[in-house]
């Protein structure tokens, strides 16, 4: 299993063999405050990188998820969906959105790993 | 313009608040326990809320002030007993609503209390319509806070006793550390509670000492959920220029009294619309499911006609599911009516409801 990246739209991606695990980060969650809601693309379903692959609200606002990389979405977690609260309690793992059968591994490379990530999001939200 | 501090942003800052401008002010939006938390502590016990950017609003006067505010308001004010408090609007020519206030018969005059937003607009009208003849002042120097919740008689009444004995709408001038306060027994959360306005100079210690007893500072996101499941207005969504009275299914407010004499500004179009009827209506919507229908969100009926639209909605965390409330067409304005609501292009089932959504009982006690 290879380490896990990040997105500048505050999204983590763990890759397992061509299956992508993605989420939404623990730093998003807490901008976003009590999420409310959730919605997830639909199984089977072709997303693009950077597209738009469900939706987070808040008490306060909506906002879009997004993909970091292409693929075909094989699952998705419905748990959140049932339960949003969930994505507060443990969004870097149960609380995980969809997993993709990936198209192009290379679109990895452009993801930030941990490190760089935290950075950008102390960065981005002074 | 620089935004503005309230005389408690030290100790939102304390207490880990985080801000948002609103109307020119800095105001805390959650602490750190978040929305959903600050909602249901408010709940079932006790939650305070700054509320020191909306106008306090004194007016001077005797029989003649009454008279002339009559002139303004839908208010039978020369009925009204001391120290009492109704609903009500200052409204245009044409009944739109310049803004929601709350007025109290004091024993010099009136307390009104207007929204942040709207306040200065607001004492230029009433300037001009009372023509300068009484001492106005849009008093700067007090704070008003707000406590919440079913704990908030005991915990008030512990800092300054005999409020517990006020009644629901009613309010007294007491005593804190030596400085007058006026206290109301009324509130905007669907909660027994009180409005309390006392000089900035005080406010920081009275609002420590109602922590100490137990109750918790509540950002103004939750004051926006707690609203909105008790089913009252918020100026500026709910409320503006465009909308009526009537309209905004308000009409409890106005005096039967004032409107057999139709004699304030805006009495013709109330008058016209209580006799023949309105073309859009506030009220309540339920989405089915999930999904949350926010202000803007376009309401259509069975026949995907579009019939209305949403102007205030969110997650409401004591009914535990999304709460709306929007104006339709009169016609699917009936209780149980199914309609559609469009959220991101798709179209999702919702029924009209009865307001409020969360229901627990005031304390009215005896006139």
């Amino acid at each position: 299993m290879s380490e896990v990246k990040y997105s500048k739209e505050h999204e983590w991606i763990k890759l397992d063999g061509d299956v992508a695990t993605i989420g939404i980060t623990k730093h998003a969650t807490e901008m976003l405050g009590d999420i409310v809601f959730a919605e997830l693309p639909e199984k089977g379903s072709n997303v693009e990188k950077d597209g738009t692959a469900g939706v987070v609200e808040s008490t306060k606002a909506a906002s879009d998820v997004y993909t970091p990389v292409s693929g075909e979405v094989v699952d998705t977690n419905q748990a959140i969906v049932d339960d949003p609260s969930k994505i507060n309690q443990d969004p870097e793992d149960s609380a995980w959105f969809f997993k993709l059968k990936i198209k192009d591994p290379s679109e990895m490379d452009t993801l930030m790993n941990k490190d760089d990530y935290d950075k950008f999001a102390k960065e981005t939200s002074a | 313009m620089e935004t503005k501090k309230t005389s408690l942003y030290q100790l939102h800052q304390d207490c880990n608040a985080k801000f948002v401008e609103f109307a020119g002010y800095q105001m805390p939006i959650q602490y750190s326990e978040g929305i959903v938390e600050e909602h249901k502590f408010t709940r079932n016990h006790s939650g305070i809320f700054d509320v020191s950017h909306m106008g306090q609003l004194f007016i001077y006067g005797g029989e003649d002030l009454i008279k002339d505010l009559e002139k303004i308001f839908p208010l039978d004010l020369k009925n009204l007993k001391l120290n009492h408090s109704k609903y009500s609007f200052l409204m245009d020519k044409d009944a739109g609503i310049h803004d929601d206030l709350i007025i109290t018969k004091t024993n010099e005059g009136f307390l009104i209390i207007l929204n942040a937003a709207c306040k200065d607009n607001d004492f230029k009208i009433l300037k001009e319509l009372l023509k300068n003849k009484y001492k106005m002042v849009l008093d700067e120097n007090r704070s008003l806070i707000a406590i919440q919740g079913p704990k908030s008689s005991e915990i008030l009444n512990d800092v300054i006793n005999g409020v517990k004995d006020l009644n629901f709408m009613s309010g007294n001038w007491f005593t804190f550390e030596n400085q007058k306060v006026y206290i109301t027994r009324s509130g905007y959360t669907g909660e027994d509670g009180f409005e309390i306005s006392i000089a900035n100079d005080f406010v920081d210690q009275l609002t420590r000492e109602l922590i100490n007893k137990g109750s918790k500072l509540i950002g103004l996101g939750a004051r926006d959920t707690l609203r909105l499941e008790a089913g009252l207005c918020l100026y500026g969504h709910d409320l503006d220029k465009d909308k009526t009275p009537v309209e905004a299914n308000l009409k409890w407010a106005i005096s039967k009294e004032r409107i057999s004499k139709g004699d304030f500004i805006g009495s013709d179009i109330i008058i016209k619309q209580l006799n023949n009827g309105v073309t859009k209506i506030r009220v309540g919507i339920k989405p089915e499911g999930r999904i949350i229908a926010r202000e803007k969100t376009k309401i259509f009926n069975q026949s995907d006609v579009h019939i209305g639209e949403i102007t205030s909605g969110t997650f409401g965390p004591s009914v535990n599911g999304p709460v709306a409330m929007g104006y339709v067409e009169n016609e699917f304005s009936k209780k149980n009516t199914k309609i559609f609501l469009e959220v991101r292009g798709k179209k999702h089932p919702a029924s009209i409801c009865s307001l409020p959504f969360y229901k627990k009982s005031y304390v009215k006690g005896v006139n």
